[in-house]
């Protein structure tokens, strides 16, 4: 029983914050938030050289192979920093349902490897989005059609373009014809990758939201610390103090949901639907009370386009219904919890 | 990360499991908060100990089994599942006993942990006084030093399961120019010693849960001063530190109320069909209790690896005592109209256990350090926030 990191994945962890605390600067989001596609072609480049793009990809393929749990570091990474989302979907959610393919499906390794050198975009459609983040980017498009898996150039669908609250977001409602051509696997076989998928792009959006919470805190404890009123920082005052260590809880208490959730999908754990589940609903609940604080805790300035709270908490806006909204997660919970015979109770922390 | 028990932990899990099967009374124990059910409570205790698992955390010699804190969570699980009665000594065995493995003398260590592992010694807290709550180091109450004995003169309040209780454990003023958290000593005394006085105070449920203490000219030997003379402040700050932590509440029993709670929506929602509402005030408890016990083990893990527990365990605390009130208050309102009723009545649900708790969990925000002063220590330890 270790419910711990290794030193390597948490120097790891380190080195990336590090990478993207020079790289993708909140002047750097700004500019990104002003571009046409939402993008920074100089980021990505900078992304892809740093070989971030091929942490998930197979060694077989050219990448780490990292798993889950160190995801569940990385992704709070990429949140604190608003990195917008097709390197995570590329490089986590897609990478993850590519690996999950049979070998027999030809474009499986090929796809790989040109992620692992950071040379193609995914999208990923899952019918519980029903708009489909970054198609209008997108090399390739994963679409899940009544369980059955298919690859589809961008060429191979209409899609129309929504703008987001979050400027660096493009959304789109996609049709497309399937055909044999575009099917990769069947829907008895994509039941389980479907799943799988799902839990996975509910966990990287728990990741980033704790991660954006984490970046809320840190510039509405900075902002408290320099505002003066009545002759005093503000952070001084036991109301101000109070909203911020309710931001501190929810992150620390729902850091270990993130965790459990991240190992039992990585063990293929039977019951990952209800940690990630948990992990998501905490999480994403971590990132509005830390934006809902945040915003008063800047007073007016919070308000205002000028200071940088409001790029993090409208990510974490955004990404709050993302991959199953609250309703859906909490039906998952109560399908486990409420059944007959259900495992809760103090034995069954970690299932035994 | 690995999320597996090992054998070992797995054989010791199943020994407790066993133990407690055969020896949990069949009927609940009486109220401790009544001279008859603290006996009954104590004769517990003293039996657990014959069998090493009063205190699974202390050493061998103590009389515990030197646990590690991943075995004593494992103890916990167990215990709560169980359903064995409530523990009784928490003072002593939980705040005392670590204090005096820190800051004792061999001699007291010798003199008073086997005591307090068995029960033999139950033991009551003495920090609060009229004027010194929140603000502790407002206290009063002075210990002025005579010869090799102190002499105690003041009065403390708040002091849980005092009536009953042998032993106080606090903080008195032995130097009388000092201010606040100055010249202050942590001393142990006798409650049936000469001068002192319990005056019991009715609690919310009606019974004398707790007392206030009156000392006049009560003496105690120099032995019973832990720590250096005027150092208590440090020695009283560990031990809160111990209190508000994991130890005092384990996250097992959440996981227990949740699953009593789990059970009561179940037939709710077979009686009067699913309610959204409801369904999601549970779903938050259980979300609360399994956070606070990954959290556990989380914690447990990197103390294992040297990190320290610090202001840390302040989140704990408000954890805990505002998911007691949450789950309380979701019972109750699924009780409706049946809520109100008190134990023994003839329409009792649950033998009115859910009452019991509601009112108890009206405690858990104002005890072992009001959640406004966890609140503050988080933002000023952990966030650094200039204090007011």
């Amino acid at each position: 029983m270790d419910f711990t990191f290794t030193e390597d994945q948490l120097a790891f962890k380190e080195a990336i914050s590090r990478f993207l605390m020079t790289e993708a600067p909140p002047e750097m989001l700004r500019e990104i938030w002003e571009t046409e596609a939402g993008r920074s072609p100089e980021l990505h480049r900078s992304i892809a050289a740093q070989g971030l793009t091929a942490l998930s990809v197979p060694e077989e393929q050219g990448g780490l192979g990292m798993d889950d749990i160190a995801w569940s570091l990385l992704t709070q990474e990429l949140g604190y920093y608003a990195i917008p989302d097709s390197m995570v979907d590329t490089a986590y959610v897609a990478t993850g349902l590519l690996s999950a393919l049979p070998a027999t499906v030809a474009a499986r390794n090929d796809v790989l490897s040109q992620v692992a050198e950071g040379n193609m975009r995914i999208a990923v459609a899952h019918s519980i989005n029903p708009l489909v983040a970054d198609v209008h980017l997108a090399d390739t498009i994963i679409v899940e059609h009544q369980g059955e898996v298919h690859f589809l150039s961008r060429e191979q669908l209409e899609y129309d373009s929504n703008s987001s609250i979050d400027s660096s977001r493009r959304l789109s409602k996609i049709s497309f014809t399937p055909s044999a051509s575009t099917q990769v696997v069947d829907a008895q076989a994509g039941a389980a990758i479907w799943n799988e998928t799902l839990n996975r792009g509910a966990l990287s959006v728990a990741g980033q939201s704790l991660g954006l919470a984490q970046r809320m805190l840190d510039l509405s404890v900075d902002y408290a610390v320099q505002r003066k009123q009545f002759g005093k920082p503000i952070g001084s005052f036991q109301a101000v103090k109070h909203k911020l260590a309710d931001v501190v809880s929810g992150i620390e208490f729902a850091k270990p949901a993130l965790y459990r959730a991240a190992y039992a999908l990585a063990q293929g754990d039977a019951r990952a639907d209800l940690y990630v589940s948990h992990a998501k609903l905490a999480c994403c609940e971590a990132a509005l009370v830390a934006a809902r604080h945040g915003i008063q805790v800047h007073g007016a300035m919070g308000y205002t386009w000028e200071a940088d709270l409001q790029m993090f908490m409208k990510r974490a806006w955004a990404l709050n219904a993302s991959w199953g909204t609250r309703e859906f997660h909490r039906q998952r919970i109560a399908k486990d919890i409420f059944a007959d015979g259900a495992a809760v109770g103090p034995r069954y922390t970690f299932g035994e | 990360m690995q999320l597996k028990f090992t054998e070992k932990q797995k054989a010791f899990r199943q020994e407790v499991q066993e133990w407690l099967a055969h020896n949990v009374p069949k009927q609940p124990l009486k109220s401790y908060d009544t001279r008859e059910g603290f006996e009954e409570h104590r004769l517990w205790e003293a039996k657990l100990y014959e069998s090493r698992l009063s205190m699974v955390m202390w050493p061998e010699h103590l009389g515990g089994r030197g646990c590690d804190l991943i075995e004593w969570l494992i103890f916990e699980e167990e215990y709560y599942s169980a359903g064995a009665p409530m523990r009784v000594n928490h003072n002593g065995q939980l705040l005392l006993g670590p204090t005096l493995m820190e800051f004792g003398t061999e001699e007291q260590k010798k003199h008073f942990l086997p005591r307090i592992a068995s029960s033999e010694d139950m033991w009551a807290q003495g920090w609060s006084e009229p004027d010194a709550g929140s603000d502790m180091a407002a206290i009063r109450s002075r210990a002025t030093p005579d010869g090799d004995e102190f002499v105690i003169n003041g009065q403390k309040t708040w002091s849980t399961r005092a009536i009953y209780a042998d032993w106080l454990f606090g903080l008195f003023r032995t130097d009388p120019e000092s201010k606040r958290h100055h010249g202050l000593s942590y001393m142990m005394v006798p409650l049936n010693a000469p001068g002192v006085t319990v005056r019991p105070i009715k609690a919310l449920n009606g019974k004398e849960a707790f007392a206030e203490v009156f000392f006049d000219d009560v003496r105690i030997p120099a032995f019973n001063c832990i720590g250096e003379v005027g150092q208590g402040w440090a020695v009283a700050m560990a031990t809160a530190g111990f209190e508000r932590g994991l130890l005092l509440r384990s996250p097992a029993r959440f996981q227990s109320t949740v699953k009593r709670l789990v059970d009561l929506y179940r037939k709710y929602a077979a009686e009067h069909g699913e309610n959204g509402r409801l369904r999601d005030a549970v779903i938050d408890c259980w979300m609360g209790a399994e956070a606070y016990a990954h959290s556990a083990y989380h914690t447990v893990g990197l103390t294992s690896k040297g990190a320290k527990i610090g202001a840390e365990s302040s989140i704990n605390k408000i954890i805990w005592s505002e998911l007691d009130l949450k789950m309380h208050e979701a019972a109750m309102e699924m009780l409706g109209a049946y809520a109100e009723l008190q134990p023994g009545s003839p329409d009792v649900v649950e033998d009115g256990n859910w009452l019991e708790g509601f009112l108890f969990a009206q405690a858990g925000p104002i005890y072992a350090g009001t959640n406004e002063i966890q609140r503050n220590i988080i933002a000023e330890r952990m966030l650094e926030l200039p204090r007011g």
